[in-house]
């Protein structure tokens, strides 16, 4: 990767990338160190704008808007909801320490990191075919979903439906 | 030897793994389900990468991380209503207080 980090800063779009890969890593970093629950789902919500404006990036317009939507939208406001939905003490954030666990989750981490980082530079990637986006991306994806793949499409939203029940039974007060 | 892939599976390689750190050492049961949300995205974001610039570009790529993203959203959603459901019952969202199973 060091080696063609000269072309890589050359274009445009690889600024970009590059502005959106730190906001994204810097939204992770901070949802690991802040303490209060609120400031990790917003500064999440950061990381998952920055995904969509990469998705932008990669010529993926339809899923950008997706990851927005949903990501960015639905789930850090459902997060917020499980959040004053439960109580958290803020106080007792600090309570016993557990050095041996979370070192080894650090260890684990960077280890994993590595060997995906070792694999990645091993492996050569070659382009065979420009890609080729049509002329409106979300039309090619509805012709995509509605002919070739129309029925895990369905499963899907049986399964989506089935768990958005589920979801509400669960959390229903039993009244009697 | 750095392709024009090897940056988005870099960034997605240090997402996942700041988000497998946060799911293996948070206390909170709320963040340690966003963590796997930021784990789930980082897959996502390879999908999407590969189906512009991998081996054989397609959308197909596109279609897969959109289902991806439905079943993350259906996971979210059960998650907080068990989430909700335990602290009603037991009065805690920490992830370490909820072991009835082991004792």
């Amino acid at each position: 990767m060091l080696n063609g980090i000269g072309d890589f800063l050359s274009s445009g779009s690889s600024w970009m990338f590059f502005i959106f890969a730190l906001l994204a890593i810097g939204g992770a970093i901070f949802m690991i160190s802040f303490t209060k629950v609120i400031h990790m789902v917003i500064s999440l919500a950061l990381t998952f704008i920055s995904l969509g404006g990469l998705y932008v990036i990669l010529e993926a317009e339809f899923v950008a808007f997706v990851q927005v939507l949903i990501y960015a939208g639905a789930i850090s406001i459902l997060m917020i909801f499980g959040i004053m939905m439960t109580k958290h003490r803020q106080g007792e954030e600090e309570e016993p320490r557990r050095p041996w666990h979370e070192g080894l989750a650090i260890v684990g981490s960077l280890a994993l990191f590595g060997v995906i980082f070792y694999a990645i530079q091993k492996t050569k990637f070659v382009a065979t075919g420009a890609f080729d986006a049509g002329k409106d991306n979300t039309m090619e994806i509805g012709k995509l979903l509605y002919n070739e793949h129309v029925i895990p499409f369905e499963i899907m939203s049986v399964l989506l439906t089935v768990a958005f029940i589920g979801a509400i039974i669960i959390a229903k007060r039993e009244e009697d | 030897m750095g392709s024009i892939v090897t940056p988005y599976l870099t960034l997605a390689a240090i997402l996942f793994c700041v988000g497998l750190y946060g799911a293996l050492t948070k206390k909170n049961g709320v963040i340690v389900l966003l963590s796997i949300e930021l784990m789930l995205n980082a897959v996502n974001l390879n999908l999407v990468a590969f189906s512009k610039l991998g081996d054989h570009p397609a959308l197909t790529g596109q279609i897969f991380s959109l289902f991806n993203i439905t079943i993350a959203a259906a996971e979210a959603a059960v998650g907080i209503a068990i989430l909700i459901t335990i602290y009603r019952n037991k009065g805690t969202s920490d992830v370490n207080e909820m072991d009835s199973m082991k004792r």
